[in-house]
């Protein structure tokens, strides 16, 4: 990207000021490095959502955004109730997909020895890839409590921990959701979804602490080198997906009605304050407490599995992060406090230290951010600042970020030989395509530790421990 | 002129692109491209029809409204899709697509599809007289 359209107001923040269209400049927070390899397309996007009506201080973007589709990936955007915007294009078609982290009591030495086995248990309990299916059926009835409950509804049932709950945004249920204004497509597509891992991208893994840069933090949350998580990456799966579908095509046909001149169709929008918006966001609220309850199935699921291994794991929950969402939340805003509407798409909530959305044993510390990297490249834990409540409303990054397309990495890469040199690393690799585990490769993604170096300094996160590999299931 | 499909690239996800004599045989030749994002389209036999229907206020809308119908009836019904008949007018659009249930050992497939967004979508005359139909889907 053409670095000369900036105005670089710290090492790792780039300013290009308001012009033509846009409303407030772009901000973005990367190294130079970062900065150069990115793609133009991220600053086209991100002055396209700054142009966008409402929007409030800045439209900013992570170190790990790329290209999207309307906002850029790594995008975030805060607006205010009464001028601004709720964007469909702005959450995406992977409503609340995220991360949660649960930690074992094991130790690295602990599952080497029953490694293999551990592997073949978790591929078996937990369906993951094209076409496969959960045991569980929702009667409409049951549907609509899922809706509304998310985690909270998944534990009523017996699947996890109160516990649970206090460890999860939001406690472990969106508020705001409205099921009737979810459709029966999206509905159907759910059907039998319920705690289902889905593919691409997303996949379960075991990892254990490789390295920790801040020892009390990680007390704090429990975790110390040499100790054993699982990580869970999916989202609100078919029912988020059909959601997104449909009300971005609505949001597209109603957004020229509404005066509102797209720059992009992708960022399809619609006022706060209409009853479409309020429509989507009871919607999209229920989508978030999907993707909930189903990363809450899934835990169940991961715990049974362990149970069979190695009887004397407890599996608590560190935390559950999501990643693609649009959230009304109370930020300051040169000097007075304002509840806002922020979208972030493909950037995790960072709240700093002392927040009250926090579980009270997290305030000192801040909130627990946690980033997937690649099958080979491991994966972070950071804890929300208080420089990051001012720099991008409690934002920071989500991941590595593609370095290259999908047909490319299976161009240079057979899904085997990736099995085999991460087997040889200790890594164990369970997939039901080996095409998909290709497209995947861990030199498919970019450096995610220059990511999120980029986040520490710029002041959104600051990095707690880095985790690696042992086992990985793949959709 | 020339009836195919392709991809092209999108740095997080991937394009389809179909290109034909007409707008039809365009958007058909785009529902294989979006078959050949999850498995070979060779591998998938036409053993039964699905009829769908769409409608939309354009053409680049219409084509979107397509691949999301077929998305959805694959996720749903839990098929592949093979070969397509579209025939479009007055915004609306009638189809039938051939297809079987997914067989994991036999289609291989490598990722499910959330959706078709608007992003890189063009539907579009060519100055040569054909049609062109794309836009990128996120995986």
């Amino acid at each position: 990207m053409d670095l000369s359209v900036f105005e670089r107001r710290s090492d790792h923040e780039w300013v290009s000021p308001a012009r033509g269209r846009m409303r407030v400049p772009v901000v973005i927070y990367a190294s130079r490095e970062l900065m150069q390899a990115m793609d133009a397309k991220v600053l086209e996007q991100a002055a396209n959502v700054a142009a966008l009506p409402g929007i409030v201080q800045a439209s900013y973007a992570m170190p790990d955004a790329h290209w999207g589709y309307g906002f850029p990936i790594g995008g975030v955007a805060a607006f205010d109730p009464d001028e601004g915007v709720v964007s469909a294009g702005g959450v995406g078609f992977d409503i609340s997909c995220g991360v949660r982290t649960l930690l074992t009591g094991l130790r690295r030495e602990d599952i080497v020895r029953v490694q293999a086995r551990l592997a073949d248990t978790l591929y078996a309990r937990i369906p993951a890839g094209v076409g496969s299916t959960g045991e569980l059926r929702l009667s409409a009835a049951e549907m609509d409590a899922m809706l509304k409950g998310g985690a909270h509804w998944a534990v009523g049932r017996g699947y996890g921990d109160e516990a649970d709950l206090a460890r999860t945004e939001e406690r472990g249920t969106m508020r705001g959701a409205d099921p009737k204004a979810v459709s029966e497509q999206a509905r159907k597509r759910q059907r039998d979804e319920m705690g289902t891992l889905g593919s691409g991208n997303h996949y379960l893994e075991v990892q254990h602490v490789a390295e920790v840069f801040d020892a009390r933090i990680a007390a704090d949350y429990g975790i110390a080198a040499g100790d054993v998580v699982v990580s869970i990456h999916c989202g609100s799966r078919g029912l988020g997906h059909q959601i997104g579908t449909e009300f971005l095509k609505e949001m597209a046909i109603a957004a020229r009605a509404a005066g509102i001149d797209l720059p992009d169709r992708e960022l399809a929008c619609a006022p706060l304050a209409s009853a479409l918006g309020r429509r989507y966001l009871g919607a999209m609220r229920a989508a978030i407490n999907c993707a909930l309850a189903n990363r809450q199935i899934l835990t169940h699921l991961t715990r049974a599995a362990f149970r069979e291994v190695l009887p004397e794991a407890r599996l608590p929950l560190l935390y559950d992060v999501s990643h693609n969402t649009c959230k009304e939340e109370t930020h300051e805003v040169a000097g007075r406090r304002r509840r806002l509407f922020v979208h972030r798409k493909g950037a995790t909530r960072a709240f700093g230290p002392g927040h009250a959305e926090l579980p009270p044993e997290f305030r000192e510390a801040g909130q627990p951010v946690l980033i997937g990297g690649s099958m080979g490249t491991g994966s972070y834990i950071l804890a929300g600042l208080a420089t990051g409540m001012e720099r991008a409303f409690g934002s920071a990054c989500h991941g590595a970020g593609r370095a290259m397309s999908r047909h490319e990495a299976t161009r240079r890469w057979q899904g085997r030989a990736i099995v085999d040199e991460l087997a040889s690393r200790g890594i164990l690799v369970r997939s039901p395509s080996l095409r998909g585990v290709a497209e995947e490769a861990p030199l498919a993604y970019k450096d995610v530790s220059a990511v999120v170096d980029a986040a520490d300094a710029a002041g959104l996160a600051r990095k707690v421990a880095r985790l690696e590999p042992l086992v990985c299931v793949k959709g | 002129m020339a009836v195919r499909w392709e991809h092209f690239r999108h740095e997080a996800d991937i394009g389809v692109r179909g290109l034909g004599p007409t707008r039809e045989a365009a958007f058909e030749q785009a529902a294989l491209a979006l078959t050949a994002v999850i498995a070979d389209p060779e591998r998938v036999a036409p053993q039964r029809a699905v009829r769908i229907a769409c409608s939309a206020p354009d053409d680049a809308l219409l084509f979107c409204d397509w691949l999301n119908a077929l998305i959805y009836e694959m996720a749903t019904r839990h098929m592949l899709f093979a070969r397509f008949e579209v025939r479009i007018g007055d915004g609306r659009l009638d189809a039938d697509a051939w297809g079987e249930p997914v067989d994991v050992r036999k289609h291989r497939p490598a990722v499910e599809i959330k959706g078709a967004t608007y992003a890189e979508l063009d539907v579009r005359r060519l100055p040569d007289g054909s049609w062109l139909a794309q836009c990128v889907v996120d995986v």
